[in-house]
């Protein structure tokens, strides 16, 4: 709809080499409307995260973009490719691109090498020995090599969501969508987490993170955008967005963060 | 052993025949010493209870089915029909008249349930037998009946001239008959039996194909034949199961004071020749099937 | 207390002779253990069919969006209606009503009707249990199958459904004693199964024994399907909470 306004409004040219690319999208649930126009481009290589007050619409945002949301306006480009378009092959879509769910959500009735191996195989029709050899590979990489014929049940928080980011890797998106997936951690899990995190940025994994952790999102982003009012009321780096907002909102909202203690 | 497929008796001959012979011919009938209606302990003080299967089918009981009243297919109170006419009259030879009569709707499988029986005399087509005998009472014979097989015109079973010829069909009988033994014991056919509840789904089976022939009592065969299917034929009749003739029985509770007196009265009927003329004016058209050896 | 009511009541006796009776339980056991062959077979194969045709009127009825609306429509009208007719009904009207329609390429024969009856009716209730387990089955746990890409079946087959049929078992279980219990239903259509040789078995004998008979076999196949079925789930669970037992 309003696309070319987005283009200006990130400030950047509308190259194909965005990773990313959302233009005037729109979203409601029933009379909610929860995105009023969202404009956000993001390169590849760049690690976005996204900040709001909670019904901000982060999670809905992400949802979008992995199409587990079908949007009522405006449109969405996934390198390149418009992924909004009709006659979409969804499932090919998502194949791309990668997300982790705050809640985890592994497969209970898998264990920790099944959960982490179905799409590789189910969906890439991997032989079941290259997707093994795979897989292990990365349980290896992020410390989960013991806990590989677990039941998700029997693994703690922490372990529970580094095997949900294994399993979104063995895909080998070429975008990584991240919900607040540390929030439903206890604080002592919270860094194992981020550790990976902080790996993958380090490797040129191009992310989008939804985050409460403002310590970490100043740490790890090249680009923080805050959320208001179902449009991107504010973004930069974060050094500007943290040091010096530009909008009354933005001051509102970091000053909330602060006096709770999370800055 | 019958059952009840068929169900109860009694009619307008009953009543034209009570009204013939009057009170004084109630009286005369009455059966000797022991056997006084006040005496009798009855179900219902003064009243004669007799228990039948419904519906009551034909030739057993007659009179069509009347306007407000619970029988089917017949009605046991016409007095018509073998049955109903057979406990008419045991009914007057113990000095009960006609509205001394109370009939009652009995399942064939509630007349021998154990406990306190809810009628004086059940009438059913049950057949008699001695294990049978070890849990309730038989009267004597009321009727000396053979088995036969229903089947329909045309079909390779109606050709069978003999009980050998009848081993490769299936047979189906309704449940608690002397039919069912018929099949076991004296065709032992190789497809095994078709058992049904009623006399109905028997029928419904033959016509549906499901089973080649049907085994019946006689005289239902012949009404089977003549009222309830169009193009049914009978094969012909079987010889008794286990080489003893066949009869039904009026059942009683074990032990019933009224056996005795029921017995006696019985015997009056066929000594004076009572029993042979009902087997005329109901039956006469259930004879003349070939029968199968 | 209720035994010593009952032994001590007046028609006991009698009572003990028509059903405690040990001879007639002797020479009727060895008939009607035949005749419960059948049922055995008639409830093997129906619960075959009845698991198959359920999970495909469950899977039918969750089938989302306006396209599938027919589809999910039917399978509406077929489960209300199978669950709202009296099995005994179903099995009258199909035993004897669809081999008078004469047509010489259906089967007359009793069993394959009771068996049709039996699939028709116990499929509408266990596509309700199977529906039950779907539903059970947190959405979230589908997008996260979707988002890696499977697509709806897949995510149906692989994470939707055998979590749900886990959580079924008990209640489907359920239905397949009701299911058991019913095959003695068929016996309405002339087939001779347990419940009717010990029918013909009392009828011939006036003595109610053969049915402890046949009720005591009915129970003894029954208890070791629910053992089997406690010792399916434990199995279920101890595995997803002991590590590393199974690859
Ligand atoms: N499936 C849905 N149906 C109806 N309303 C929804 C649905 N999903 C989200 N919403 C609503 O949309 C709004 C935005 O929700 P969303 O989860 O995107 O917020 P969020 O920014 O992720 O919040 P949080 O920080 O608490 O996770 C909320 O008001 C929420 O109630
Ligand atoms: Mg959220």
């Amino acid at each position: 709809m309003s696309g070319t306004d987005g283009v200006v409004a990130s400030g950047r040219a509308a190259a194909p080499a965005d990773a990313l690319r959302l233009e005037g999208v729109h979203k409601s649930f029933g009379r909610l409307e929860v995105l009023r126009g969202i404009d956000l481009a993001v390169a590849e290589h760049e690690v976005v995260c996204l900040i709001g007050s909670s019904g901000s619409g982060k999670s809905t945002l992400l949802r979008c973009v992995n199409l587990l949301e079908p949007i009522d306006a405006g449109r969405i480009h996934v390198l390149g490719t418009e992924i909004t378009g009709r006659g979409v092959d969804v499932d090919s879509v998502r194949r791309r691109i990668g997300i982790v769910f705050q809640s985890f959500n592994l497969f209970p009735h898998m264990t920790v090498l099944r959960n982490v191996t179905l799409a590789p195989r189910k969906v890439l029709g991997l032989p079941a020995a290259e997707a093994d050899a795979r897989c292990e590979e990365l349980l290896v990489r992020f410390g989960l090599a013991d806990k590989r014929d677990w039941f998700p049940d029997r693994l703690s928080g922490g372990q529970q969501q580094r095997v949900a980011i294994v399993r979104a890797l063995a895909m080998q998106p070429e975008l990584l969508l991240l919900d607040e997936i540390t929030s439903a951690l206890d604080p002592e899990l919270v860094s194992e987490v981020l550790d990976v995190i902080r790996e993958l940025a380090a490797g040129g994994m191009t992310m989008v993170l939804a985050t409460h952790e403002m310590g970490f999102a100043r740490e790890i982003a090249s680009r923080v955008c805050f959320l208001d009012g179902g449009l991107v009321l504010e973004q930069g780096s974060p050094a500007q967005i943290f040091a010096d907002p530009q909008e009354e909102r933005t001051r509102q909202f970091l000053k909330r963060i602060v006096d709770a203690g999370r800055l | 052993m019958r059952k009840a497929l068929i169900a109860p008796v009694v009619a307008l001959t009953a009543l034209v025949l009570a009204a013939a012979a009057g009170a004084a011919g109630a009286r005369h009938a009455a059966v000797a010493a022991g056997c006084d209606k006040a005496g009798l302990p009855l179900v219902t003080k003064g009243m004669l209870t007799i228990g039948t299967d419904n519906p009551a089918y034909p030739p057993w009981f007659g009179g069509g089915e009347l306007k407000g009243s619970k029988w089917k297919i017949d009605d046991p109170a016409t007095g018509q029909g073998y049955e109903s006419a057979v406990a008419y009259e045991v009914a007057k030879r113990l000095g009960f008249g006609k509205a001394q009569v109370m009939w009652k709707v009995v399942p064939f499988s509630q007349s021998f349930a154990p406990g306190r029986k809810k009628f004086d005399l059940f009438v059913n087509q049950v057949s008699y037998s001695p294990v049978r005998a070890k849990n309730v009472d038989f009267s004597a014979s009321y009727y000396d009946v053979a088995q036969a097989v229903v089947a329909l015109k045309g079909k390779p079973i109606a050709k069978a001239a003999g009980v050998a010829a009848l081993k490769a069909f299936k047979l189906g009988a309704p449940i608690g008959t002397t039919s069912y033994r018929a099949i076991t014991d004296v065709i032992r056919p190789k497809p095994g039996p078709g058992v049904y509840d009623t006399l109905n789904d028997g029928v419904t089976a033959l016509k549906n194909g499901q089973i080649d022939g049907l085994v019946v009592d006689l005289p239902t065969a012949f009404y089977i034949t003549a009222a309830q299917i169009d193009n049914g034929v009978i094969v012909g009749q079987l010889p008794a199961v286990g080489g003893q003739q066949e009869r039904f029985g009026l059942v009683l509770g074990k032990g019933s004071a009224v056996t005795a007196c029921v017995d006696r009265a019985l015997a009056a009927m066929r000594a004076d020749g009572t029993l042979k003329k009902l087997v005329g004016t109901w039956l006469a058209k259930s004879a003349g099937a070939p029968i199968l050896k | 207390m209720i035994v010593v009511v009952i032994v001590n009541s007046p028609g006991w006796p009698a009572v003990r002779r028509a059903f405690f009776d040990g001879h007639e339980f002797t020479s009727s056991l060895p008939e009607i253990s035949r005749a419960f062959l059948t049922n055995v077979e008639i409830f093997c194969i129906a619960e075959g069919f009845i698991l198959v045709v359920g999970l495909a009127i469950a899977v039918m009825r969750s089938l989302p969006g306006p396209v599938f609306f027919p589809i999910r429509a039917l399978a509406i009208l077929y489960a209300d209606i199978f669950r709202g007719i009296p099995t005994i009904l179903v099995i009258y009207i199909l035993g004897f009503g669809a081999p008078a329609l004469q047509l010489s390429w259906l089967p007359t024969s009793t069993v394959v009707w009771g068996i049709v009856g039996l699939v028709l009716i116990y499929s509408a209730y266990v596509s309700e249990v199977y529906r039950a387990g779907i539903d059970s089955v947190h959405p979230s746990q589908d997008a996260a199958a979707r988002s890696l890409g499977l697509s709806r079946s897949q995510s149906m087959r692989h994470v939707v459904l055998p979590q749900a049929v886990r959580r079924v078992v008990p209640p489907l279980l359920n239905d397949f004693i009701g299911l058991q219990k019913d095959t003695a239903l068929i016996a309405l259509l002339g087939t001779v199964e347990a419940f009717r040789q010990s029918q013909i078995d009392v009828a011939a004998t006036f003595n109610f024994t053969p049915y402890l008979a046949t009720a005591l076999l009915f129970v003894a196949i029954t208890i070791p399907l629910a053992r089997f079925t406690d010792w399916l789930l434990n199995r279920d669970r101890r595995r997803r909470q002991s590590a590393g037992a199974l690859g």
